[in-house]
């Protein structure tokens, strides 16, 4: 710890009772009900499980260098793909944003002392655990090769330990649906006097919204994989063919729920960047309202769409069509957010500094995915594009460019008040450069190698497709080097990194009002519910190195109502 | 159930001084906001669990309207009086439930654990006779379409209760030994508490062989009556290989007609279907059987109107959709919804049983009775779930 | 059609179906439209951020800004843009799917990892012959897992769903020879499932004349059984090469040998052993091949006597001679069948990439049996089609 100022009696009593080290001992942090402390534990276990999902994503980079098999056999291969897609989505990507973050920031930002049910927080941590060794020792024990999607009858018929996996999946799902659920009773239960839902931040909206597609999709899921297991184990015949199933049936049971869990993967990423674009702006949010309905209207039309992953499987064309129609429905609350984002800025104080920069990356390389979409929703075009590089470029521009950026962002914006450490802003920005270069050198040529035919999921390659395949890979390890000069970036700050001040960025959400890192109770006295964009009454204080409220906000401003427009 | 326990385990021991009920977490402001959040929560739970069984809906649909033939075949294998009988119980438990709901309310303490104590036995004379069910499932080879043994191969005998059974019944029965030594204990010590806990846990697993016993007099009652299903059935193949439609309304007609089965199954029933088949002999013995005899068709056909409506021309045959495995799937289905509803049932019978315990703690009052309230919504929800598996999987033909 | 049109681009390989042109033109204004719009959103964001920074002696405004009219704008023009791509993608998607009435069917059967592919009139192949400005359907059926027949060059993909039968259909516009890919994961050999150069585009003429000599399989057991080796699918697993596992064992050097199954029984390697791998092969599986679960089931597929020359070829692997003639990619040329001694009917011992040299009176007897083959091989398709 950094030295505390002797003349602060304050001070002293801040350090002591911070939530870091308030309690010590291993099992002060393994039962802890603090939703702080889940939420820390949720942050390393999701960036243990990033990092090994990424070295895998490495080694498939490295083995498609060349067209031939050149370091693994084809098995291999597949196995590396399935355990990499299926740790990145399962392990990262649906709890890191919501569970990490939101764990931490929910309940602050309401000024609360907790979540609404902090034992099934902590049970929905350990569920997240098991499911995460369950399935780790599954995949690793004799190597999972069913993709992640588990698509039938290959996952049926296939050697290796398909029921552990979807097990592990079952529990990992029970994980999110809790999580969810404790969310949306401590939203709707626990904001305080004067925080009606429209001068909520926005970040609690996008959790909202999340929280309402893990409840209402992740049952699906569940019982999905658990006759995916009967299936395998007892062949009650509902998926595969040998016993009069359906495989189309299968795959109609698994995107009801994976589709919408892309939005449960992305509409947090865009709570974040909501906030971060307005805080680093130093700019009220423009079009509040727009972009809180949108992140409704995302999860609500989320639900009908999951039709586009099979326009080549055989469904009948009415259905098609009505999917494809469905599917263009949600671009368009993707497209207002963004505007909504762009026009933030306008007259304000834009500071780049490194959460502003993963946010403005964000924006350039979500625009890319999203515009993407576009390709793929459109009916005749998909049918040449489906499960092609193409595709894999455009989620990847979604779930890394999207999710994984604003992740970072996050995790960078918020890291003063979780460890109450600044850390080096040099070197922040050097990540931030590197995973932008390395990202897009990935994943652009990969577009053309879609439309060229190059299909998905493929150890061995023809050599016309070599080129693209090389510059992809340089981008990977470039975008490597990136992430671990980030994770380079948070370690060092916890070394040497100088004292956070309570609000280092001039947030107006209520976190930003307890002190970095916040007491175990969060609030000594109920903060001052305000506008969460009002950013009016804060100054800047070059003693500290932060922001203080000069004239502190009643609670009875007519806070996010927006002004008339002044242009 | 985690979930359950996990979202009233909140109520445990966070007394931070706030001077109000003992069981108010510390995070929240009052009871109401405690009561409030609680039952949101369980409200959404029970969105999941909807969800969840939404699932498998979805593949009964699907599979009933690809396979409408399989699913008549096969649901006739089903019992009705006891799918009737558990239906009851279960109303019954909500019933008690609801009432027990009312009792922690009024601060009733001993109506609270009466009213838990019936619904803990109401919920164990469903297993009971479910165990039945699925034991006699298991003996005939109906099982999901990996295991499935077709019904029209001979020798399908069930007589008496099966050794599955005993297996099934090994955990209820150590309860009850375990839970009589407890209740005696506790009355020899004069403990009143742990009394009021072990006596109703000893009538509830005592409760399970009353089940037990109700489904044994229930299935001999119909093999008495009727003759086994299953069993005439198996008895009726030799005519499904020579013409389909007489041979159907026959099958279907033998559960009902004793004149039916008496007349055909005996002399076939050695033989492999095979053999039976491929015997041109035996075909036109048979055909000419029946052909013989028109009066006897008619009258049978009629009587199969309502049992089975199989027997339209240009549709597969009921030996037809046997054999060649549909009706697996219909067995698939039925143990994956009422297997998984089962497991719902135990999962309610241990949250009942924390409450029990809590009960006689004397912990609810007017003011602090929320987790009754909240067993006391997923406990109906899994009643309401049993009222629609019923109608479909027993009732529709 | 311009030159310029059909050879491959940039962004596409070549323009070898009447689906490429309006695919690709389609691609191209989504790609234009789109951008626009990105080079819009970068270039507002670029300026905000260059215009607005903070900096000493600049001071934003930090309140709220609202503009309804900004926001109904940026709402219905892109909701305009997306009917219109969607409307689009729906036109083409219709021509995807609806075959015209005149059309040459074929028959696709996929499995684990290789496709055959049979003709209107028996013939069985691996390749794909179709001719030029000629609308062809395919019906397709998978016998084991999910995969899909993708030709980039036709802009044309459609799943095998095992269970159902799906169809496609498209009009090749340019001769060539193009790629096929499996698009739809299927396990081991997935990317190795794919006919590299093996969709023939050809004149009507060219067409005819190759389906006339692909329906005739050679009439020497030895040779038939070759030919059978190299379009039934069973190259994908099996190798020629002595010791060379690709998924399954190698045929070489087997015949008369005696093995360990899984199970650890002995058995040989005889005629009956043959019959039963292929009619049920989880029954005896070696040693160290996991049950042979990878190998489909050929029941009713196969016809008696092409298990007896699929037999007497594999008699004929035990022969080190031999092995060198057919793992040599070329097959089995006339002087190498004479000099393995094959003597009275050397002729017929040759292979379909030969078959030029093949006697037409020959093949008569075979004819029945390949359209038997093909009755079975659709037959449970149309009982399952929905």
């Amino acid at each position: 710890m950094s030295a505390v100022p002797a003349d602060s009696a304050r001070a002293q009593q801040e350090e002591r009772e911070n939530f870091l080290v308030f309690s010590k001992g291993f099992l002060s942090w393994a039962l802890t009900l603090d939703h702080k402390r889940i939420g820390l534990m949720y942050l390393i276990g999701v960036m243990s499980a990033f990092f090994l999902a990424g070295i895998l994503a490495l080694l498939i980079r490295l083995e498609l260098m060349t067209p031939t098999n050149t370091y693994m056999n084809n098995q291999t291969y597949n196995q590396i793909f399935t355990l990499h897609g299926a740790i990145m989505v399962f392990l990262f990507i649906i709890p890191s944003v919501p569970a990490a973050l939101g764990n931490f920031l929910v309940p602050i930002m309401l000024g609360a002392k907790d979540v609404a049910f902090p034992r099934l927080n902590l049970c929905s941590f350990y569920l997240w655990v098991s499911g995460a060794i369950f399935f780790l020792a599954a995949m690793f024990y004799t190597g999972l090769d069913t993709g992640w999607t588990f698509y039938t009858p290959y996952s049926t018929t296939t050697q290796g330990p398909v029921v552990a996996a979807t097990l592990g999946v079952f529990i990992l799902g029970f994980s999110s649906i809790f999580t969810g659920l404790n969310f949306i009773v401590t939203i709707n239960t626990m904001r305080p006097p004067g925080m009606s839902w429209f001068k909520m931040p926005l970040f609690l909206w996008a959790t909202y919204a999340t929280s309402i597609i893990q409840v209402l999709a992740t049952p699906v899921l569940g019982i999905t994989v658990l006759l995916l297991a009967a299936e395998r184990l007892m062949h009650i015949g509902i998926f595969d063919p040998e016993y009069n199933g359906d495989p189309v049936t299968y795959q109609h049971f698994f995107w009801f729920y994976s589709h919408p869990a892309v939005y449960i993967m992305i509409l947090p990423g865009m709570g974040i960047i909501s906030e971060l674009m307005s805080v680093h702006s130093h700019k009220s949010i423009f079009g509040y309202r727009f972009i809180a309905y949108s992140s409704i209207a995302i999860a609500l039309f989320g639900f009908l769409v999951w039709g586009h992953h099979m326009f080549t499987s055989g469904m009948a064309d009415v259905t098609t069509i009505i999917f494809s129609a469905l599917t263009f429905t949600v671009s368009i609350p993707s497209a207002i957010k963004v505007f909504n984002w762009l026009a933030t800025m306008y007259k304000g104080t834009v500071q780049l500094n490194t959460p502003m920069l993963y946010a403005l990356s964000f924006i350039f390389l979500f625009t890319i995915g999203g515009l993407t979409g576009l390709w793929l929703g459109a009916l005749s075009t998909d049918r040449v594009l489906h499960d092609t590089y193409f595709v894999v470029a455009h989620f990847h521009y979604v779930m890394v460019g999207g999710t994984l950026v604003g992740f970072l962002g996050g995790v960078f914006h918020w890291w003063p008040k979780m460890t109450g450490k600044m850390f080096s802003e040099l070197w922040g920005k050097v990540s931030c450069a590197l995973v932008f270069i390395g990202f897009n050198l990935t994943f652009l040529p990969q577009f053309v190698l879609g439309s060229r035919g190059m299909p998905r999921r493929y150890a061995q390659y023809v050599p016309e497709f070599q080129e693209l395949h090389v510059i992809s890979s340089i981008g990977a390890f470039i975008l490597g080097i990136g992430l671990f000069v980030a994770l380079g970036v948070v370690i060092h700050s916890l070394m040497r990194g100088r004292k956070a001040p309570p609000n280092p960025w001039g947030g107006a959400t209520l976190e930003w009002q307890c002190s970095s890192p916040p007491p175990y109770y969060n609030f000594a006295t109920p903060p001052r519910v305000n506008d969460p964009y009002d950013y009016t009454p804060l100054e800047y204080r070059d003693a500290e190195r932060g922001w203080e409220y000069v004239h502190p906000p009643t609670t009875d401003t007519p806070a996010t109502e927006p002004e008339p427009a002044r242009t | 159930m985690s979930a359950e326990a996990a979202i009233h385990g909140e109520a445990h021991g966070h007394d931070d001084g706030h001077g109000h009920s003992p069981f108010l977490a510390h995070h929240f402001d009052d009871a109401e906001q405690q009561y409030d959040s609680g039952k949101l929560g369980m409200w959404l739970f029970l969105v999941t669990e909807v969800l969840f069984f939404s699932g498998m809906f979805c593949a009964y649909a699907l599979y009933r309207s690809l396979h409408p033939e399989v699913w008549t075949f096969a649901s006739q294998f089903l019992n009705e009086t006891l799918g009737a009988f558990n239906t009851g119980v279960l109303l019954f438990s909500s019933l008690t439930m609801a009432w027990g709901v009312r009792c922690a309310q009024l601060r009733q303490h001993k109506g609270l654990v009466i009213c838990l104590a019936m619904t803990l036995g109401c919920a164990a004379i469903f297993l009971g006779v479910k165990a039945i069910e699925y034991t006699h499932k298991w003996d005939l080879g109906l099982l999901p379409a990996g295991s499935y043994e077709s019904q029209y191969l001979p020798g399908m005998h069930h007589s008496g209760p099966s050794s599955w059974l005993y297996v099934l019944s090994a955990i209820p029965a150590l309860c009850v030994v375990g839970f009589g030594i407890w209740y005696g204990l506790s009355l020899a010590k004069g403990d009143k508490q742990k009394s009021e806990v072990a006596g109703p846990l000893l009538v509830t697993a005592l409760c399970y062989f009353v089940g037990v016993g109700i489904g044994l007099a229930f299935e001999s009652a119909e093999a008495g009556e009727h003759g086994d299903v299953a069993h005439a059935v198996a008895h009726t193949d030799g005519e499904h290989t020579v013409d389909g439609h007489a041979g159907d309304a026959h099958a279907a007609a033998a559960g009902g007609d004793e004149h039916a089965t008496e007349e055909h199954g005996e002399e076939h029933v050695e033989e492999p279907v095979a053999d039976v088949a491929a015997s041109p002999a035996f075909q036109s013995e048979e055909l000419n059987k029946l052909l013989a005899s028109p009066g006897e068709t008619t009258m049978v056909a009629s009587a199969a109107e309502e049992a089975a409506q199989v027997a339209k021309p240009g549709e597969a045959t009921e030996a037809e959709v046997d054999q060649r495995g549909g009706a697996g799937l219909f067995f698939s289905i039925y143990y994956c919804m009422t297997g998984v509803h089962a497991i719902h049932i135990l999962g309610g019978m241990i949250v009942l049983t924390w409450l029990l315990v809590r009960a006689t703690k004397n912990h609810f009052n007017e003011e602090y009775f929320g987790p009754v309230d909240y067993v006391g919504l997923y406990w109906h929800i899994v009643d309401l779930i049993w009222i629609y598996l019923f109608p479909l999987l027993y009732l529709i033909k | 059609m311009l030159l310029a049109d059909v050879n491959e681009t940039f962004w596409f390989p070549p323009k070898a179906s009447t689906f490429a042109q309006e695919t690709d033109s389609f691609f191209m204004a989504i790609m234009w439209i789109s951008t626009f719009f990105f080079v819009l959103i970068v270039g507002v964001m670029l300026y905000f951020m260059t215009q607005y920074r903070r900096r000493p002696g600049y001071r934003g405004d930090s309140r709220a800004l609202h503009n309804n009219a900004l926001e109904i704008t940026w709402t219905v023009i892109p909701t305009i843009i997306v009917i219109w791509i969607f409307a689009r993608g729906v036109y083409g998607y219709m021509d995807m799917v609806r075959p015209p009435a005149e059309t040459i069917d074929i028959n696709v059967t996929a499995r684990k990892w290789d496709w055959s592919f049979q003709y209107p009139n028996g013939a069985i192949s691996d390749t794909l012959h179709v001719p030029v400005n000629k609308a062809v359907r395919l019906r397709m059926r998978s016998v084991d897992v999910l995969h899909s027949f993708f030709v980039p060059a036709f802009r044309a993909k459609t799943d095998l769903v095992p269970g159902r039968v799906t169809t496609m259909w498209f009009e090749p516009i340019q001769e060539g020879i193009y790629d096929l890919f499996c698009t739809e994961y299927c396990g081991d050999q997935h990317s190795e499932m794919i006919k590299r150069q093996g969709v023939f585009v050809t004149s009507y003429d060219e067409y005819e004349q190759w389906l006339a000599e692909a329906a005739k399989p050679p009439t020497h057991p030895v040779a038939h059984g070759y030919w059978l080796y190299a379009r039934r699918g069973c190259k994908s697993c099996h190798s020629v090469e002595p010791d060379r596992r690709i998924v399954g064992p190698s045929f070489a050097k087997s015949y008369g040998e005696s093995l360990t199954t899984s199970t650890g029984e002995s058995v040989v390697f005889d005629e009956n052993y043959i019959r039963e791998s292929i009619l049920n092969p989880q029954a005896k599986a070696r040693e160290g091949y996991q049950n042979a679960s990878q190998m489909p089931s050929y029941q009713g597929q196969l016809t008696e006597d092409e298990l007896m020359a699929i037999t007497a070829f594999l008699q004929a692997m035990k022969q080190d001679d031999f092995i060198s003639v057919v793992a040599d990619e070329d097959g089995l040329t006339k002087e190498d069948a004479i000099s393995l001694g094959f003597g009275d009917e050397e002729d017929s011992a040759e292979t379909a990439e030969a078959g030029a040299q093949e006697e037409t009176a020959e093949g008569d007897g075979t004819r029945p049996e390949s359209e038997e083959a093909s009755g079975e091989a659709t037959s449970p398709d149309a009982e399952q089609d929905q």
